[in-house]
């Protein structure tokens, strides 16, 4: 909402953009070397390949970037190909695991797993999201004035406030369509289109973005101002009380119908964040964790929700559901599976369901809290730990993989990378001169911050496991999509924000007559 | 490949990494201070010896401070030459989104080292502590200046 002319002048820093950019695929370069040389002695064959292709998109993007929004800020795009490059590589390292243990399974004659590492995958999903990327900073650009037939640019996005909430909506009941949602781990998020399967939940926390801050834009005067006032927190009116709690049922709907814990918690974290900012009212964020352990606690108890109470038992001890533990009247009872002769003749799933409890599996919660007790402080090194024994140690799981190899001092660079980005985006909202788009580029951050919390604070056990993706890290197509669409839309924002403001029409320097009198 | 040089590959590359975080905060504070090569451009053509002039004195005030309204903590830095326009325009010095607040609502600067506030015809008036700005009136440090919901004062 300021323009403050008496700062620093606004000047396009090509030059720290590039360097870091350049810093930032020898950091990738680097990991690829360090796998190949821990595992063959050598420097690995893909490394021209992966290091390569990423190079020239990253570079790219930053020739799209110069051209199209000079003024953006230097540090977003380094930063997310850093992410994205580091995680290739870790996937590039899954990889030459898992399809050795294939490739055995294979030669043994035994079922293949159906999801593992694919750092080819990941690779070609890469070109996608950093091409969505460019794409998305072309498509926003500036328009000259008259050529507005076409013009979407994150300010434009506020006419669409409804449209986009509408289709966010129908983006989250996708999955629940029959023949179209499919249920993949347990977790109805995905649809398939042709050969594909699509999470199109990571598109609606793009749009639900959109629609808060537009929402919020007209009625924060109404809800930080008009409310009775009991003790030290504000009380809103009920009218304005309700479009929250449509939220809060909605997101208790997708938790409800699909079983998404992560990305229930993800879009109510994101709408109660985004009311703090329109409101800078604490009392908001009260309610909201009120009404998020309200919903949860009535969830303990309704039957068809029980995976919410295993989560939860989980999380306050794992260790008596290690390798499978049964839930019996609030009691771990360990139902093995019986094998004669080496088969498997009644599974512990079913055991458990005839003695009327419900199964579940901490080992892969444990497996990676092992794998960063493995790592300790300084890991074990890139390619010299063995993190592909833990289940999804390719997505779900890749910070408790990095964990084992870089250790903590490597995590806290992960988790100091996102902290930039996301203050990258703060400041970016800070500096933005519209109430929009202050709204929409904090609410890019937080959509960020809050998701790295929830899967970071899941498999370290801070907080319940919750499956969801590690921004940029993780292996998936739609999460890497969605993600560089948000950075490429930051970059956007930040550009407008830190252009030279425009100069005044009139000047009425000289003409002023003034009696200081 | 022996234990020993893994283990210093291992220790170089996390050493890379906090390089690399290192790098982009010093990009950031680049951003916040100015590159300690802009500074020594900036200074260099200047001559040693201050202009001509006069060094500010220490009574005048050196910044603007919004204490109430939206915009609350926003300063501004005043220099001799800043002229301050406040409204709603969007090409205002500090644009204010405030129903009560005109798109021109009022200008602060400074003359003859005083500052100077004038009430550019606004609806809704400005009032330089309890009495409502008619003409340009000089304002001393501390004093508030209303215009809206939103509060400004000059600070030293």
């Amino acid at each position: 909402m300021t323009s403050l002319p008496t700062q620093l002048p606004a000047k396009p820093r090509k030059a720290a953009s590039l360097v870091m950019l350049v810093f930032a695929m020898a950091v990738t370069l680097a990991a690829f070397a360090q796998v190949g040389l821990a595992r063959d002695g050598r420097i690995p064959a893909g490394l021209v390949g992966y290091g390569g292709g990423l190079a020239v998109l990253a570079g790219a993007a930053y020739f799209v970037i110069m051209r199209f929004a000079p003024y953006a800020d230097p540090l977003l795009l380094p930063l997310a190909v850093a992410l994205n490059g580091l995680g290739l590589a870790m996937i590039y390292r899954l990889d030459l695991d898992t399809s050795r243990t294939r490739q055995e399974a294979i030669a043994a004659g035994k079922k293949i797993i159906a999801d593992e590492a694919s750092a080819p995958t990941q690779l070609q999903w890469t070109f996608v999201g950093i091409f969505l990327f460019a794409l998305a900073v072309v498509i926003m650009r500036d328009m000259q004035e008259g050529d507005q037939k076409f013009n979407l640019t994150p300010k434009t996005m506020q006419r669409y406030t409804y449209t986009v909430g509408a289709v966010a909506f129908m983006l989250l009941l996708l999955p629940i369509v029959p023949g179209l949602g499919a249920e993949i781990n347990g977790a109805r998020v995905w649809i398939r289109v042709g050969g594909f399967s699509v999470q199109p939940g990571e598109f609606a926390k793009l749009a639900l973005v959109v629609f808060f801050a537009g929402y919020l834009v007209n009625k924060r005067q109404a809800l930080s101002l008009v409310g009775k006032k009991v003790g030290p927190i504000s009380l809103p009116r009920a009218r304005d009380l309700g479009p929250i709690l449509v939220i809060w049922v909605m997101t208790l709907g997708v938790l409800f119908v699909q079983k998404d814990l992560g990305t229930a918690l993800l879009y109510f974290g994101l709408f109660v964040s985004m009311l703090y900012i329109a409101t800078q009212r604490g009392s908001w964020v009260a309610i909201g964790i009120g009404l998020l352990a309200l919903g949860i606690f009535i969830a303990t108890f309704i039957p068809f929700l029980s995976h919410v109470n295993q989560r939860l038992s989980i999380w306050q001890d794992p260790k008596p559901y290690f390798q499978g533990g049964c839930l019996v009247d609030g009691k771990v009872v360990k139902t093995p599976p019986d094998i004669v002769d080496g088969q498997i003749v009644l599974d512990g799933i079913t055991k458990c369901a005839r003695l009327g409890g419900k199964y579940s599996d901490s080992e892969q919660l444990m497996q990676g809290l092992f794998s960063m007790g493995e790592g300790g402080v300084l890991g074990k090194g890139l390619g010299q730990g063995e993190p592909w024994r833990t289940p999804l140690s390719f997505s779900d799981f890749i910070f408790t993989s990095m964990g084992e190899e870089l250790g903590l001092t490597g995590l806290m660079v992960l988790l100091l990378l996102y902290g930039l980005i996301v203050q990258r985006g703060m400041k970016t909202a800070v500096d933005a001169r519209d109430p929009f788009l202050k709204l929409f580029a904090g609410g890019v951050s937080f959509v960020i911050a809050l998701q790295v919390f929830i899967i970071v604070g899941g498999v370290t056990r801070l907080i319940p496991l919750t499956g969801l993706t590690t921004p940029f890290l993780s292996q998936g197509g739609s999460s890497l999509m969605a993600n560089w669409i948000l950075i490429a839309i930051l970059v956007r924002m930040s550009h407008d924000a830190r252009k030279p403001a425009p100069q005044a029409i009139q000047d009425e320097g000289m003409t002023q007559v003034v009696s200081t009198r | 490949m022996t234990e020993l040089t893994l283990t210093l590959i291992k220790l170089a590359f996390l050493a890379v990494l906090w390089l690399f975080v290192i790098a982009a905060v010093g990009v950031i504070r680049a951003d916040l201070f100015g590159s300690r090569s802009a500074t020594r451009a900036a200074r260099q053509p200047k001559p040693p010896k201050p202009p001509r002039q006069p060094a500010p004195r220490r009574s005048e005030p050196s910044k603007l401070v919004v204490t109430q309204g939206d915009l609350t903590g926003t300063t501004i830095e005043l220099t001799s030459g800043t002229h301050i326009t406040i409204g709603r325009a969007s090409d205002s010095t500090l644009v204010v989104t405030d129903d009560y607040a005109s798109s021109r609502h009022a200008r602060i600067f400074a003359q003859d080292g005083q500052w100077i506030v004038e009430d550019l015809n606004s609806t809704n008036g400005t009032y330089l502590g309890r009495t409502k700005v008619t003409r340009p009136m000089q304002v001393p440090p501390g004093v508030p200046i209303r215009i809206g919901k939103t509060v400004i004062e000059l600070r030293k």
